[in-house]
């Protein structure tokens, strides 16, 4: 145990402040977190569905909770259910072997039902395209509401990209308010 | 060249690896399989191919690791009745790539015992064959239920938990059925190609360039050996050499795509035995390894950096510092992490006779790579056939005979250490010169590239037409070898050591279902 500790002392902490969404420029990360309850009303909880990408966005996905992005930080973290999400992050192509299961996850997601399609493949295809086994992108198959490109896209515009998504859904609902924030 | 005294010519292919192809009779084809066997050798791969373009009927390919190099024996199959000796009796990892070549190609192997679509789903029906000339693979079907016999297990109080296709965790998507006696699983049944998108299809009709791209994209966690594996195959196919600076720096990147990735499963390994320091620190030295690949090469992953005739990004003296100096950091770092694994009792208790395969069981299965040699099998392409550079490097293959997930996370270390030497000498002695040279198929003509990827051995077969086109592509990963064993693996562990001991293997979802 000494030893870890020592360890962890001496490497202090690495944690980067948070991208302002699209810009790029970095914020601080409490306004993020204030943004974040303003307009959830909670920490954000996604759901990541590999609809049949080549593995290499979700490498970049798990790097979104290393200690310099450290999203947990932020308010942000990945659910094992899509009954416990309010995003759905969503890598593709969409393979036809993985459309019913893709479906079937949007369906069990409760509002506000986001969804950020991850990577050039998510976009639109990618260099899988469509075909007699692939979709193409995940907009073919369920609604979108941010797609991120690259391949794979780099932590950092991730986390861009999730921002900008919830943002959008707090500018567009501010006025109806359709879900009671809190306790939901 | 002919091997094990059968009456069957071998001819060599033009690459830095040993790789002898043939064509054979359906008598030798079963005498092959035989032989191999029999001389401890490995099945590397099998696929099925139609060549009706070329006036012949069906084809299907097996490749073999023996102790001379890499066989490819090609049989051509009658276009009406394209059936074939099974060879699953010799090597039960053939049952799935039979299987998967039954479901693109429509070639059947006799009298092999596992009838079950492997590929395909419900997404097109059975007498649709993908990889067919007469067909475009632009096709739409209507999907139909799929319903797909699971062997059942019964008993007093066994139940089934079926997992997936979406997992729990940031993960690939594949379904798994465990039949469990409280915690205890009995058996656990896989069920891929969840992730199925018709790779070997899109190859067909690119030229040998675009197609780099796309085998780049097999399993993006190898993307290096695949491009490298791609790249040798283009190569050999019109017997062009990549320029010696290319191949170093294609070394190079390959043994930090191997670091990358033992990195993060080192943490990983430690977080699914709930010590979550190791998860947060290894985290943290992978994240910095990807952002030097990024300065020093364009791309965190290294995608595109290897192409047919050399490599896409060259290493000034500023960037080889870079990188020395990170070879030293992450070198000590991870001597210190290691110090901590080995001394936490709690973390050890989790991993030590956890999710065990014998050396015997590993050899009767076909178990490769990595978590072959942590079994017991000490095959490594980097030693046993050393390629440009590794023929002046000395690798050694790092073995341990356990086969628990304490000796596949020993074997993480040791590959770690191993690579960051070959990493130092690769730039300490990087030759100067160029870095690409351009290489195009134009004509006909076959080629083949085998490449020792952090997972195992990543094997590519390539033919053009007579345009230059690629006419088929077979990209072949470890994962198809190893999946089946992690069924044994898991027999009489319990439930809650499955996500540890799946990711101790750590295989390829994409890389196998294509």
């Amino acid at each position: 145990m000494w030893h870890i500790l020592k360890y962890v002392a001496r490497r202090g902490r690495v944690t980067e402040p948070p991208p302002e969404p699209l810009a790029g420029a970095r914020r601080p990360a409490h306004l993020i977190h204030d943004e974040l309850l303003a307009i959830l009303g909670r920490a954000l909880a996604i759901r990541h569905v590999d609809a049949g990408s080549c593995n290499g966005c979700e490498l970049e996905i798990n790097a979104l909770n290393n200690p310099y992005y450290n999203i947990e930080g932020l308010g942000i973290r990945f659910v094992a259910s899509p009954r416990h999400a309010d995003m759905l992050l969503v890598t593709g192509p969409v393979s036809r072997h993985m459309e019913v299961a893709l479906r079937r996850t949007y369906d069990a997601t409760p509002a506000p039902k986001l969804v950020v399609a991850v990577g050039d493949c998510g976009c639109n295809g990618g260099i899988f395209g469509e075909s007699y086994a692939s979709c193409g992108g995940v907009a073919n198959v369920i609604p979108v509401d941010v797609a991120v490109p690259g391949c794979p896209p780099p932590p950092a515009e991730l986390l861009a990209g999730i921002l900008t998504a919830v943002r959008a859904r707090g500018e567009g609902e501010a006025a109806q308010a359709d879900f009671a924030p809190g306790f939901n | 060249m002919e091997f094990f005294g059968l009456d069957c010519h071998f001819e060599r292919l033009d690459a830095p690896v040993p790789i002898f192809g043939a064509r054979v009779h359906a008598a030798q084809w079963s005498a092959l399989a035989l032989a191999v066997a029999e001389a401890k050798g490995r099945l590397v791969s099998l696929w099925g191919s139609d060549e009706r373009a070329a006036g012949d009927g069906f084809a299907v390919s097996a490749a073999y690791a023996s102790a001379d190099g890499l066989l490819w024996a090609k049989l051509g199959l009658d276009a009406a009745k394209p059936v074939y000796p099974d060879i699953s009796r010799f090597f039960p990892a053939a049952i799935r790539m039979q299987r998967a070549a039954r479901d693109l190609v429509g070639v059947e192997a006799e009298d092999a015992g596992d009838g079950r679509p492997w590929l395909r789903h419900g997404a097109w029906p059975a007498d649709y064959f993908p990889l067919r000339l007469d067909n475009t693979g632009q096709e739409r079907f209507e999907a139909h239920a799929d319903a797909y016999p699971f062997v059942l297990v019964e008993g007093d109080g066994v139940h089934e938990i079926p997992v997936g296709p979406v997992h729990a965790g940031t993960i690939e998507p594949g379904h798994f059925r465990f039949s469990v006696v409280g915690e205890k699983v009995l058996r656990l049944e896989e069920r891929l190609g969840y992730k199925h998108k018709g790779i070997e299809r899109r190859f067909m009709g690119m030229d040998t360039d675009e197609g780099a791209r796309l085998a780049g994209r097999v399993s993006g966690d190898s993307t290096v050996a695949y491009a490298w594996a791609y790249a040798m195959a283009a190569e050999s196919l019109v017997g062009a050499k990549a320029p010696e600076r290319a191949v170093w720096l294609r070394a190079l990147f390959l043994e930090r795509e191997r670091v990358a990735n033992h990195l993060g499963d080192l943490g990983a390994l430690g977080n699914d035995a709930a010590f979550g320091f190791a998860l947060a620190q290894f985290s943290r030295l992978r994240e910095d390894w990807l952002r030097l690949n990024r300065e020093c090469f364009g791309h965190r992953l290294m995608m595109d950096c290897v192409r047919p005739g050399g490599v896409a990004r060259d290493l000034d003296a500023d960037g080889g510092a870079k990188l020395r100096r990170q070879v030293a950091d992450i070198a000590r770092e991870v001597a210190e992490l290691r110090d901590i694994y080995e001394e936490h009792a709690g973390l050890q208790d989790r991993l030590v006779t956890t999710g065990r395969v014998t050396p015997e069981l590993a050899a009767r299965l076909g178990l490769t790579g990595l978590a072959g040699r942590a079994s017991g099998q000490a095959a490594d392409l980097r030693a046993d056939f050393p390629w440009p550079p590794y023929d002046g490097l000395a690798v050694k293959a790092c073995t341990h005979r356990n086969g628990d997930v304490a000796a596949r996370v020993a074997m993480r270390f040791d590959e770690c250490f191993a690579s960051l030497r070959l990493i130092e000498a690769l730039i300490v002695g990087l030759p100067g010169g160029a870095v690409h040279e351009p290489v195009l198929a134009t004509r006909d003509g076959v080629g083949a590239g085998w490449v020792e990827g952090w997972r195992g051995e990543v094997f590519v077969a390539l033919e053009t037409n007579a345009q230059g086109r690629i006419a088929r592509c077979h990209c072949h990963d470890p994962s198809w070898q190893n999946w089946p064993v992690l069924e044994h693996a898991i027999i009489g562990n319990i439930v809650p050591d499955f996500p540890l001991i799946n990711k101790s293997f750590n295989l390829s979802y994409s890389g196998q279902d294509l």
